[in-house]
C-alpha cells in the first residue's frame, strides 16, 4: 500500500484518462509491467527513454506523456497533432493524461507561450523515435526491410502489400519500448504532413461543453476539511507581510467544528463544512499590526528609487543621432500595475502526512510547485507529490501556489485532506501582479523619414521569488527575482527591434521592489506597457513626418516577416492610407484608426484597432481589431485563432479599464467593481490573421498580439483627437482630462 | 434545524441538510454534487454560479437555500431536458443546442465561465431564438470571461439560436 491509499482515484478520474490506468497506485496483479510502474515512485521520469513519454496499447492507442498543462489555450490538442503526425495514428487513436510529478516529464513551466515552441520539438522527437522502434519491431515480425514498410493508423504494412500488417498494438501493447530517445530518429517531411497544419478540434472542449470537465474547483476528496485563508483585505507594501497583532479564537467558537491554523505569521480557518470556512474567515476577530505606507506617488517614487541599470542594447551612436535627427519625438508613459484575475480564484487540495504528501493544484509549474511546497512543508522534495488539475485561465503566476501552500500548511496542521478555496477578494488582494512600469522614449526621424535613432529608458520592479503562505508560514525575509531569465528586465524585442535603426539604446532601471506591490509575470509580461511607449512614440514620428502609419512602419521595415504581419493586419482591416489625425471632426463622438507592432519574444504581431470616443463621457469603445500573428509553423490555426481572439479582447480590456488600485496601508481593487475588465456588451468585433509559416520553427502564439492591440487603440484615440494619452488605462476620467487640455 | 428543506433540481427533490442560510451554491456543489454551477466571485459579480429559478437566471452563490423552495431550479446538467419540455420534443437531445454550438464554434477556451454564459443564453433563446446582436450584448452583459471567448459566446449563441429555430415544436 502507498501512503496515498486513503485518496484513491475515482472512477470519473481514471474514465478522464481516457480509461487507461495511468496513474499509478498498487494496482494487484492485472496491470502489466509497464503500467505497474509508472507513478509508484517520484519524478520526473528518466527523460531519455521513451517509456518516459509515449505508451502503445493494445487496442492500437497510445498515450502521450505531456509535460505541459492545458489552460483552455488547447495546447493538449496542438501537442497530440504532432505526436500523431509523426507516430501516423489519428487523433481518436491518442490518448493523454492529466499532469503529475509521479508521472509527466518534466518539460518545463507552461509559460511563455513555449508548449508548442519548446515543447513541441521534444515530443515530435520522442514520437518519431517511438515510430522507429515500431517499424523495427514490425520489420522482424513481417520479414521485410525497415524502408519497404507503410503505417497508416497504427496499421504497419508492406508497401503493395496492405494484407501482410501489424498493428502498433500487436507489436507492443502495453509492453515497455526500452528504447534509448536519441533525439536523431528521422522526422517525417514537412511535404508529408496530413495533421499538422490543419484545424483538429480542441480535444477538451466535450468535457467543458458537457459539464463533465473536472476543474480543480469540483475536486473533492474523502474526510476533506475546507480551509480559508485570514490575510488583511488587500496586500500591504511588500515586505510588511501581514503580522497578527491579536486573534481571538473564541469569536469563531458557534461554528460547528470550525477551528483556527496559525503557523508563523500564516492565518487559516477550517471547518468540516465549506459555508461554515467562509464564515468563520469573516467572522474571525483580529487585528495586524499597522503596516508601512505604498508609494502616494508611485511614479515619482519609481523614478526617484535607487536602481540596478542594465543596457539591454546599445547599438550606434544614439546621442549623436539624435543631435542630427530631423525630427524627435519624447514623452514618458505610465503603466499600471495588472491582476491575473483568474476568472475562478484559485482552489487548492492538499493531504499531507508524516511521510509525505499530495497535492492538488492549478499550478503552471507542477515540479516548481513541488519543490517550493517541500520548503513550506520540511519534506524532502521526493515525498511531495504535485497534481495538475485545470483553473481558470490564469494568463501567469496567480495565486495557485499561494492556495496550494495554504492547503499544505493546514493540512499538515490537522492531520487531514484540506480543500483550501481562495475567495474573490483574496485573489485580487494577494495577486502576485504584472509590474508597474515608467518608460521614457524618444526616438528620432531624418528628413526622409526613416528612423535614425531611438532610446527606451523603463523602470519597472521584478518578481516574487517565495510565494505569500511561504513567507508568511516561514516568516523568510523578502525575495525578488532580479536577474537571470525569471527576471523581467525591458524587453529589448518590444522596444523598437521591429525597424531598421542603426543608433539605438534600450536601458532597463531596476526598481528594487520592497515597498511596493508584489510581482509576478502576467501574459506577456510588461509587453503591453513596452508597446503602449514604444509604438505611440513611432506613430508621433509617422506623424510628425506627414506620413500614413501604416506607410511610414513599411518605410522604416526591412524584415520579411514584420512587414508581412504588419500588411495582414492592414489588409483584414482594408487599411486606406491617410495621416492620423487628418480628418478631426467636432462630433460629439469621433471615430479613429491605430496600426501598431508587438511581439513577446520570438513571434511577430501587429493589429489595427478601430475605436470610438464620446467626448462627452470620456469613454473609449474599441469597435473592430484586426490582428496578425506570424508564429512561424503553426500545428493547428483554429488553436491560435482562438488564442489570438483572446489575446485581442483581453488586451482591450487591459488598456481601457484595468489597474490595480492602492491607498495607503494596501491594494483596494477586490473585486470586478473596484477591477472592472471588459464585458460583453464591450467587447470589440476580432478577425485573427494567421500568417503561416510551415517552413520555419514553431515559436509562441499565446502572448504576441497583446502589445500590438494596445497600442493599436492608444493610436486610434490619437487618430480620433488628436491628442496622446500617456498613462493607461485609458479610462474616462483620463481621456476627458487629456480633451480639457487640448489646446 | 432545517428539517423538512427540500428543494427542486434539474425535475427531482433533493432533501437539504445544510443550513437554511446557505447560498444555493454551496448545496449544489457539495451536496448534488452537481459541477455546472461554480464558485466564481461568491458576490454575483461574474456569473459563474448561475442556475435557472423558474426559467429565470439568479445567482447561487448570493441565493439562500431556503429561498428558493417551491421554485423548480435548472443548471447546466438538467438543460437538455428542459429544452425538451420547453420545445415539446418527445426526448431530451444530449446537449441543449446551446452546448453543441459552444463545441460547434470551438468558443470554449479554460470553460470556467462557460456554465454562466450558458444558463443565461439559454434564458434569452427561450423567449427569442433569433435575438439582435445588440439584444445579445445586453442579454449578457453581467456575465465576465477572463480568457476573452466574448466574441466567440456570441456566435455560439446566434449558431444556438438557428438551430433551435429549426427545431420541430
Amino acid at each position: 500500500m502507498t501512503m496515498h491509499t486513503r485518496l484513491p482515484f475515482s472512477r470519473r478520474d481514471l474514465l478522464k484518462a481516457g480509461g487507461v490506468l495511468v496513474v499509478g497506485f498498487s494496482m494487484g496483479g492485472t496491470a502489466s509491467p509497464a503500467a505497474a510502474a509508472r507513478g509508484d515512485g517520484a519524478g520526473p521520469p528518466d527523460p531519455s527513454t521513451i517509456d518516459s513519454w509515449i505508451a502503445v496499447h493494445a487496442d492500437n492507442t497510445a498515450t502521450i506523456y505531456l509535460g505541459k498543462g492545458e489552460f483552455g489555450q488547447g495546447n493538449t490538442t496542438g501537442l497530440l497533432q504532432i505526436a500523431g503526425e509523426e507516430l501516423d495514428l489519428d487523433m481518436s487513436q491518442l490518448r493523454w493524461v492529466r499532469l503529475d510529478t509521479n508521472v509527466s516529464p518534466n518539460q518545463g513551466a507552461t509559460v511563455s507561450s513555449s508548449s508548442i515552441h519548446r515543447g513541441g520539438p521534444q515530443v515530435r522527437a520522442a514520437a518519431a523515435e517511438a515510430r522507429q522502434a515500431l517499424l523495427t519491431l514490425a520489420s522482424n515480425r513481417l520479414g521485410v526491410q525497415p524502408g519497404s514498410l507503410t503505417v497508416s493508423k497504427g496499421v504497419v504494412s508492406i508497401d503493395g502489400h496492405p494484407g501482410r500488417a501489424v498493428t502498433y498494438g500487436e507489436l507492443l501493447g502495453d509492453q515497455p519500448f526500452n528504447v534509448k530517445f536519441t533525439g536523431m530518429a528521422p522526422q517525417k517531411p514537412i511535404s508529408r504532413y496530413r495533421l499538422v497544419g490543419t484545424r483538429v478540434p480542441r480535444v477538451d472542449i466535450p468535457e467543458k461543453a458537457g459539464g463533465t470537465y473536472v476543474h480543480m474547483q469540483h475536486v473533492r476528496v474523502p474526510d476533506m476539511l475546507h480551509g480559508r485563508i485570514v490575510r488583511p483585505r488587500g496586500q500591504r507594501a511588500y515586505g510588511a507581510g501581514a503580522k497578527p497583532a491579536g486573534i481571538d479564537e473564541a469569536s469563531i467558537a458557534t461554528i460547528p467544528g470550525a477551528r483556527v491554523v496559525r503557523k508563523g505569521d500564516f492565518v487559516g480557518v477550517i471547518a468540516p463544512n465549506e459555508w461554515d470556512a467562509v464564515k468563520a474567515a469573516e467572522l474571525l476577530k483580529i487585528t495586524w499590526q499597522e503596516p508601512p505606507a505604498l508609494p502616494a506617488n508611485l511614479f515619482e517614487h519609481m523614478r526617484a528609487a535607487k536602481t540596478t541599470d542594465t543596457v539591454i542594447a546599445d547599438w550606434g551612436d544614439a546621442d549623436k543621432a539624435f543631435a542630427q535627427a530631423a525630427q524627435v519625438a519624447s514623452a514618458s508613459y505610465r503603466c499600471p500595475y495588472q491582476s491575473h484575475a483568474p476568472f475562478a480564484a484559485n482552489c487548492a487540495i492538499a493531504d499531507v502526512g508524516p511521510d509525505g504528501a499530495l497535492v492538488r493544484s492549478s499550478t503552471q509549474d507542477i515540479y516548481n510547485t513541488r519543490a517550493m511546497l517541500a520548503v513550506v512543508l520540511g519534506l524532502p522534495v521526493e515525498k511531495v507529490r504535485v497534481q495538475y488539475y485545470e483553473g481558470s485561465g490564469t494568463f501567469g503566476r496567480s495565486c495557485y501556489d499561494d492556495a496550494a501552500q495554504a492547503a499544505a500548511v493546514m493540512s499538515q496542521a490537522v492531520g487531514k485532506p484540506v480543500r483550501v478555496q481562495f475567495m474573490r477578494w483574496d485573489e485580487f488582494g494577494w495577486d502576485d501582479y504584472g509590474p508597474a512600469h515608467l518608460a521614457d522614449v524618444r526616438a528620432g526621424i531624418d528628413a526622409a523619414g526613416k528612423l535614425v535613432a531611438y532610446e527606451y529608458h523603463g523602470w519597472q520592479h521584478g518578481w516574487m521569488v517565495n510565494e505569500t503562505t511561504h513567507e508568511l508560514a516561514l516568516r523568510t525575509p523578502p525575495k525578488e527575482q532580479t536577474s537571470g531569465p525569471p527576471s523581467i528586465p525591458v524587453n529589448r524585442m518590444s522596444t523598437g527591434s521591429m525597424y531598421t535603426v542603426a543608433n539605438r539604446r534600450v536601458v532597463s532601471h531596476a526598481v528594487p521592489m520592497v515597498g511596493y506591490l508584489k510581482g509576478a509575470p502576467l501574459r506577456s509580461p510588461l509587453d503591453l506597457s513596452f508597446a503602449f511607449a514604444s509604438e505611440q512614440t513611432i506613430d508621433e514620428l509617422a506623424h510628425a513626418a506627414k506620413m500614413d502609419p501604416l506607410e511610414f512602419r513599411r518605410h522604416n521595415i526591412g524584415d520579411a516577416r514584420w512587414l508581412g504581419v504588419l500588411n495582414a493586419a492592414a489588409d483584414a482591416a482594408k487599411w486606406t492610407p491617410r495621416v492620423a489625425a487628418s480628418s478631426l471632426s467636432k462630433a460629439a463622438v469621433v471615430t479613429g484608426r491605430g496600426i501598431a507592432l508587438g511581439t513577446h519574444h520570438v513571434s511577430y504581431g501587429a493589429a489595427v484597432a478601430e475605436v470610438e470616443v464620446d467626448t462627452r463621457t470620456g469613454s473609449i469603445v474599441a469597435k473592430r481589431i484586426c490582428g496578425a500573428l506570424d508564429a512561424g509553423q503553426v500545428v493547428n490555426p483554429a488553436l491560435v485563432e482562438n488564442q489570438m481572439v483572446g489575446q485581442m479582447i483581453q488586451a482591450t480590456s487591459r488598456i481601457l479599464k484595468e489597474e490595480v488600485r492602492f491607498d495607503k496601508s494596501g491594494v483596494t481593487s477586490l473585486d470586478w467593481v473596484s477591477y472592472p475588465v471588459l464585458r460583453f456588451a464591450e467587447h470589440p468585433d476580432v478577425v485573427p490573421v494567421v500568417v503561416q509559416r510551415l517552413d520555419e520553427p514553431s515559436t509562441g502564439a499565446g502572448e504576441e498580439v497583446i502589445g500590438a492591440t494596445g497600442a493599436a487603440i492608444a493610436n486610434a484615440f490619437f487618430d480620433a483627437t488628436g491628442v496622446r494619452l500617456r498613462e493607461y488605462p485609458m479610462t474616462p476620467e483620463r481621456v476627458k482630462a487629456a480633451l480639457a487640455a487640448r489646446t | 434545524m432545517p428539517d423538512g428543506l427540500n428543494i427542486k433540481v434539474n425535475g427531482k427533490m433533493w432533501p437539504v441538510t445544510a443550513a437554511p442560510d446557505t447560498p444555493l451554491l454551496y448545496v449544489l456543489i457539495n451536496e448534488l454534487r452537481l459541477q455546472g454551477p461554480r464558485f466564481g466571485c461568491g458576490l454575483a459579480q461574474c456569473g459563474s454560479c448561475s442556475v435557472l429559478a423558474d426559467g429565470v437566471e439568479i445567482r447561487s452563490c448570493i441565493t439562500p437555500v431556503e429561498s428558493i423552495a417551491g421554485k423548480s431550479i435548472t443548471t447546466l446538467e438538467g438543460l437538455p431536458v428542459l429544452y425538451a419540455e420547453q420545445k415539446r420534443l418527445p426526448q431530451a437531445p444530449a446537449m441543449h443546442p446551446l452546448q453543441q454550438a459552444f463545441i460547434d464554434v470551438q468558443a470554449i477556451q479554460c470553460g470556467y465561465c462557460y456554465n454562466g454564459m450558458t444558463i443565461k443564453a439559454s434564458e434569452l433563446l427561450a423567449k427569442n431564438p433569433k435575438p439582435t446582436e445588440a439584444e445579445i450584448r445586453a442579454h449578457m452583459n453581467g456575465h465576465l470571461c477572463r480568457c476573452g471567448s466574448y466574441p466567440r459566446v456570441m456566435q455560439a449563441i446566434v449558431l444556438a439560436g438557428n438551430t433551435m429555430a429549426g427545431d420541430v415544436r
